[in-house]
């Protein structure tokens, strides 16, 4: 019994921002319950005693001193602004 | 009957920390700069750009939860909060999830019942959203068909501190949020100013019927950076949902926001996917462990705490529970007042001397402690001179109104304007006699039994001295000169 419906992925596209339309939404289905049987694959393996965790890379307490440096101009950082209006990014209308 | 229905809060409080950059990259925090003048790559969510936590950060979360009596975790680590909205560039939040800064905090408030003791569930670190600006000519957020935003405050660290539901009043939330930002102020954590937005507040609220085991349905009133609107809007929906279920309806679940001008709560019309933000721990930032020698540390480096500093009052100065209050309730002004006990004020004195004459004045100008013209020696010394008889209480008054002009010191204005108490027998005995001599009818209207005749001379003698007659001497002698 498949985990992933069109169900779920359409509301995992609709949580992504992402508009499918339906062949995609047919193909992704397929795509991510592969991705899950592997995951059921992995999941055979005995992990007893074996600590979770949530990263591979062996580091940890990876930090910088509180300074400040200088960032980016502001007509660098608008730069790539898709709309700009007093200095700010411009964006299409929120409701609240 | 609203006396049928008890109120259960829980809130949830994001602080901004203190520090001098921002909690993953070098921008700068401060407040008030020109719109996306504090950005860079890392905080725009460029592509490409890698996150490194500011270690002062970790630093202030931990002072902060050591303060709130929590115990911070031996490994804690960041995830990724998703969801989209325009203040938010990478289209996640790095926040904490599953395993946070620390847990199970306490926090003592006072109501009338006596000390209640609120359970904090935890505290964690996360970055601050940009600011959406209101285009449009009324100043509506949106009207003009787009939003502008402004990420100078994307990244500015803030910390949460979420409360267990123990709250049951909107009074009780409000003394929570008092005793909250006194802590964090006294260990330094944030400033919490709440002009600028370093506290804010969210509140869950829920009503049942006394009695009841079980949680009512609760409704979440988001983002309120004032303590008396957050007081009046709990206030607000609670007798809401009240009147819903008295009517025989049921409190949705939702999120809604406070309109402190008309008095209403109403809700959020979002276009967000109801809370499904598919948290997953931050690949970008490896994880944290907190050692025992690093708690130890920032706790021993740890200030006196307010509650702790109120009780010292109490005992060691034998101050009342209100003036213990009123001088703990900053940092600043309980070392004001010590230095001034330092400075060989005796307690009492100094305490009024503070709270109601200099704090009096300082309050009517908008003014903070820090920023009186009158420092703690010059206050003490004023008040050495009227405990020791140098001048009355009355010309104290004076000195001190001329201080806080001035910035001179109350020896220098007494010395000058000759204001010093005239203390001497023989020069107050003629004053007397020339006050009796010009107001023979009082006279006899004491000796004839009306003695309150006295307060009258008293005010006679004390004006003919300029006021700087020892008063208590005035007494005697014109005591002495009447019953004789």
């Amino acid at each position: 019994m498949p985990e992933i419906t069109e169900e779920t992925v359409k509301k995992i596209s609709r949580l992504a921002n992402l508009r499918l339309d339906a062949d995609e939404t047919a193909r992704f289905t397929e795509h991510l319950e592969k991705v899950l049987e592997y995951m059921r694959k992995l999941n055979q393996l005995d992990t007893t005693g074996i600590p979770q965790t949530a990263h591979a890379l062996p580091k940890q307490n990876v930090w910088r001193e509180d300074q400040v440096l200088p960032g980016l101009d502001r007509s660098e950082a608008l730069a790539g602004a898709p709309d700009v209006r007093d200095d700010c990014f411009r964006v299409p209308r929120i409701i609240e | 009957m609203d006396q049928d229905y008890e109120i259960v809060i829980g809130l949830e409080v994001h602080v901004e920390l203190a520090t001098d950059s921002k909690i993953f990259c070098p921008c700068p925090t401060a407040f008030g700069a020109p719109p996306n003048t504090q950005v860079c790559p890392v905080c725009l969510g460029l592509p490409g750009t890698l996150p490194v936590l500011n270690r002062q950060v970790l630093v202030l979360a931990i002072r902060a939860a050591l303060a709130l009596e929590a115990t911070p975790a031996e490994h804690t680590k960041f995830d990724r909060k998703n969801y989209f909205y325009p203040d938010l560039p990478k289209a996640y939040q790095i926040s904490q999830f599953d395993q946070p800064l620390a847990l199970r905090g306490i926090i003592e408030i006072t109501t009338p019942a006596g000390p209640k003791r609120i359970r904090i569930t935890r505290v964690h670190m996360e970055e601050d959203a940009g600011k959406l600006l209101h285009p449009g000519a009324d100043g509506r957020l949106g009207t003009a068909g787009s939003s502008l935003v402004d990420y100078n405050r994307t990244g500015v660290p803030l910390i949460e501190i979420v409360s267990e539901p123990d709250l049951r009043s909107a009074d009780e939330a409000y003394a929570y949020l008092i005793a909250l930002k006194e802590i964090l102020q006294y260990a330094g954590v944030s400033d919490c100013n709440m002009e600028e937005g370093s506290l804010r507040c969210d509140a869950n609220i829920s009503v049942r019927l006394r009695g009841d085991q079980v949680l009512g349905t609760k409704a979440e009133l988001k983002n309120m950076n004032s303590f008396k609107h957050i007081r009046s809007a709990i206030e607000y929906e609670a007798r809401r949902q009240i009147r819903v279920l008295q009517e025989g309806g049921q409190v949705v679940q939702e999120s809604r926001l406070w309109d402190e001008e008309k008095g209403v709560s109403y809700p959020m019309r979002s276009k967000e996917e109801a809370h499904d933000y598919r948290y997953f721990p931050e690949p970008d930032l490896p994880v944290i462990t907190i050692s025992a020698e690093m708690c130890e540390a920032i706790s021993q480096s740890l200030p006196e705490l307010p509650q702790a500093r109120r009780q010292r009052f109490r005992q060691k100065y034998t101050l009342n529970e209100y003036n213990a209050g009123v001088l703990t309730s900053s940092r600043e002004l309980a070392d004001f007042f010590e230095s001034m006990v330092d400075c060989q004020a005796p307690a009492q004195a100094a305490c009024n001397w503070l709270t109601v004459e200099l704090l009096g004045k300082l309050n009517a100008e908008g003014r903070r402690i820090t920023q009186s013209p009158v420092g703690p020696e010059h206050l003490a010394e004023l008040v050495r001179m009227i405990e020791s008889g140098k001048i009355s209480g009355k010309i104290g008054k004076q000195v001190f109104a001329e201080m806080y002009q001035s910035g001179r010191t109350p020896e220098d204005i007494v010395a000058k304007q000759g204001l010093s108490q005239i203390s001497d027998p023989g020069v107050l005995e003629k004053v007397v006699d020339e006050v009796l001599a010009a107001h023979p009818g009082p006279i006899a209207e004491y000796r004839n039994g009306k003695t309150q005749t006295m307060g009258f001379l008293v005010g006679r003698v004390m004006q003919a001295s300029q006021g700087k007659a020892n008063p208590k001497l005035v007494n005697q002698i014109l005591k002495e000169r009447l019953d004789r």
